[in-house]
């Protein structure tokens, strides 16, 4: 239903699947005030890969939250298919993260006493789905990331590698208007982190719209598109005419 | 589908709380020997009621009984003096009781001693009571064979024995028609009584006589045979006294009026007596009295009970709030994935649900065993009822809801932000 009231899911303002207008985050600390987020505008059409590069305090993951609905800007508005989340309450929110978000971290965050496939239908439960459909579900997730022989392993049992695959797998449960992605090779040595990437590289070629987070240069010339924060403000926004296939 | 969700997450608190078998087994003691004390108060009360009820069935409770009782200041100087010392209830009381008091439908008198009923070879302790026809109505007691006395048998040399006394004297041969010897005299068994009448005894407040070990015979037998004055040898010394009645159970027409007429009874005993030679019993009386122990006792294994419930839930708590701590995390990850509040209430909730419930599980055999045990070791009886079972069942749960209501909501409220950042 809440699908239906934000336009069949792909229901987008100005073409864009996800738009922020003048969006500022303000932080008061004992009385001074920190501008985390100063009326930054962006907008993602529909299947863009996106990077947003800044350093730490530059605003990356105050933006983050916001655009995953985990937090709400002080001022400005956010559109997440069409639709003004900016002021929503907090069931609201859960249940926008929960429909149309999906979320892989650095630190890949699986719940340990849950197996591989339990781990996958985190989202698919919330969303009400019947067990056997969430099993169905995520059994074939689990074969999409290459983890059909993993299914009742614990995250303990798995390298960094096959944990974050379980993330990306879980993030795609829902089959989301955007996948977030945190960092997602961070905690990865380069040759996993290149595996992930081409996992998620395939994502975007399905027609997914990605946005990355990272602080690494070369995990964001993957994009399409570098957005630069420094300072709460976008410093630069750069397409990559030469697509996201060339390494550099 | 809400169903599936219940179960789903019923599922999933039980593998949470697996991961800490020792930490959740330790939390649950207390709800365990909550319910349990809950479910062996309750048997044992159940069980020291319906014995009460039996006893006070069997006394009658439409029965007021008098009794002769030697009275105190006695005992001493009659030994010296060696005289018939006379005492007790007399026929002119219940002559008086029966034309005085309207609402008394019938008493029935009743001689005591304490002979040897003897058969060949073989001799038992036996009570031997002089009664009336009216007798076995009066105590509610039937019969296993043959027949109770009756008017024609007045002064005739019959009499009916108690179930003990026919095992005894006539373990595999037919007692009826028979002759036992008590005292001089012979006496043709008429009737055999049903086992019952045993006073168990044992935390019941209310003392019924036990009936298996009485011989019957007419009253006016038993006069004629025996005397009034009734002469006992104990080591050296001789007693010798002169009672005319040593029981009347007198019958009242309606419950209602028991108290009443033991009232008027009193006023007519204290008025034909000057010493307190008689006590009067009124089963009615003793019931109530009864009940108002077992009520304190009551009060006494409810509050034990509480106390280590609310012990119990407090452990519960404790713990859960440790948990939420601990899985600070694993809450920002729900969260964020779609978890709103409310899911991560439930989660919790059911978590605590899930432990308390288990806890009452076990209390629930642990308190099913005590009783027995009790039963066993103390010979009290117990009553295990369905209704203390599903009691202590709800208390379980709803302790569980109740303390689990706090934790639950400490979750729910973690910033999922900071819950995510949490280490």
């Amino acid at each position: 239903m809440t699908r239906a009231a934000a336009g069949g899911g792909a229901g987008s303002r100005n073409g864009a699947i996800v738009s922020i207008e003048r969006l500022s985050k303000i932080y008061r600390l004992g009385g001074g005030e920190v501008r985390a987020l100063d009326a930054v505008s962006l907008a993602i059409p529909e299947g863009e890969f996106v990077a947003i590069m800044g350093a730490s305090g530059s605003g990356k993951s105050t933006l983050l939250n916001i655009l995953g609905c985990l937090d709400r800007p002080t001022e400005g508005a956010y559109y997440l298919g069409g639709e003004d989340v900016s002021k929503l309450g907090d069931n609201a929110l859960s249940m926008r993260r929960c429909r149309f978000l999906g979320f892989v971290f650095q630190s890949y965050n699986l719940i340990p006493q849950l197996t591989v496939l339990e781990n996958i239908e985190i989202p698919l439960f919330y969303q009400g789905l019947l067990p056997r459909a969430c099993r169905e579900r995520s059994r074939v997730l689990a074969e999409r990331v290459g983890l059909a022989d993993r299914l009742d392993h614990r995250p303990t049992e798995l390298s960094g590698g096959q944990q974050q695959r379980v993330a990306v797998a879980r993030a795609l449960a829902n089959d989301p208007l955007v996948i977030l992605a945190d960092e997602p090779t961070g905690n990865l040595d380069s040759r996993t982190g290149e595996e992930i990437m081409d996992l998620i590289l395939g994502l975007h070629r399905q027609g997914k719209t990605i946005i990355l987070v990272t602080h690494d240069a070369k995990v964001a010339t993957h994009a399409q598109r570098i957005i630069r924060l420094a300072d709460g403000i976008i410093i630069a926004d750069e397409r990559r005419e030469e697509g996201p296939d060339v390494v550099a | 589908m809400w169903l599936h969700r219940v179960l789903r997450t019923v599922r999933l608190g039980s593998k949470s709380l697996m991961l800490h078998k020792l930490r959740s087994s330790l939390t649950v003691l207390g709800i365990v020997f909550g319910v349990s004390s809950v479910i062996a108060m309750l048997s044992i009360g159940e069980g020291a009621r319906w014995e009460q009820e039996q006893e006070i069935k069997r006394l009658g409770s439409d029965n007021i009984i008098l009794r002769s009782v030697k009275p105190p200041e006695d005992r001493s100087m009659n030994v010296a003096n060696e005289q018939v010392i006379e005492y007790g209830l007399k026929y002119d009381d219940l002559a008086q009781i029966r034309q005085t008091v309207p609402t008394v439908r019938g008493g029935v008198p009743a001689r005591i001693t304490r002979q040897e009923a003897r058969f060949g070879e073989t001799a038992i302790d036996a009570r031997i009571v002089g009664t009336s026809p009216e007798f076995l109505k009066a105590v509610n007691a039937s019969l296993d064979a043959g027949r109770f006395l009756a008017p024609l048998d007045d002064e005739e040399p019959v009499c009916v024995i108690g179930a003990t006394i026919k095992g005894k004297l006539f373990p595999v041969e037919d007692p009826l028609g028979r002759d036992i010897q008590i005292g001089m005299d012979f006496f043709r068994i008429i009737g055999v009584m049903s086992v019952g009448g045993g006073a168990t005894g044992a935390g019941s407040g209310v003392a019924a006589e036990d009936r298996n070990r009485d011989v019957y015979l007419p009253l006016g037998t038993m006069i004629n045979t025996q005397g009034d004055v009734l002469i006992r040898r104990s080591s050296g010394s001789m007693e010798a006294e002169r009672v005319e009645l040593h029981q009347v159970i007198v019958n009242v027409s309606d419950v209602a009026q028991v108290e009443p007429s033991a009232n008027s009874i009193r006023h007519i005993l204290s008025r034909n007596h000057a010493k307190q030679d008689y006590e009067v019993v009124v089963p009615l009386e003793l019931l109530r009295q009864a009940e108002r122990t077992q009520r304190i006792f009551q009060i006494v294994l409810g509050s034990i009970a509480a106390i280590s419930l609310l012990v119990g839930g407090i452990g519960i708590m404790n713990i859960m709030l440790a948990s939420v701590t601990e899985r600070t995390r694993e809450i920002g990850i729900r969260r964020a994935l779609g978890a709103r509040r409310q899911d991560i209430v439930v989660q919790f909730l059911v978590e605590t649900i899930v432990l308390s419930t288990s806890g009452g599980l076990f209390g629930l055999f642990l308190g099913i065993s005590i009783p027995l045990l009790v039963q066993h070791m103390a010979g009290m009886r117990t009553i295990v009822t369905l209704t203390s079972l599903l009691l202590s069942f709800c208390i379980s749960v709803s302790v569980g809801l109740i303390f689990g209501i706090y934790p639950a909501r400490r979750a729910a409220a973690l910033d999922p932000i900071e819950a995510l950042r949490h280490e």
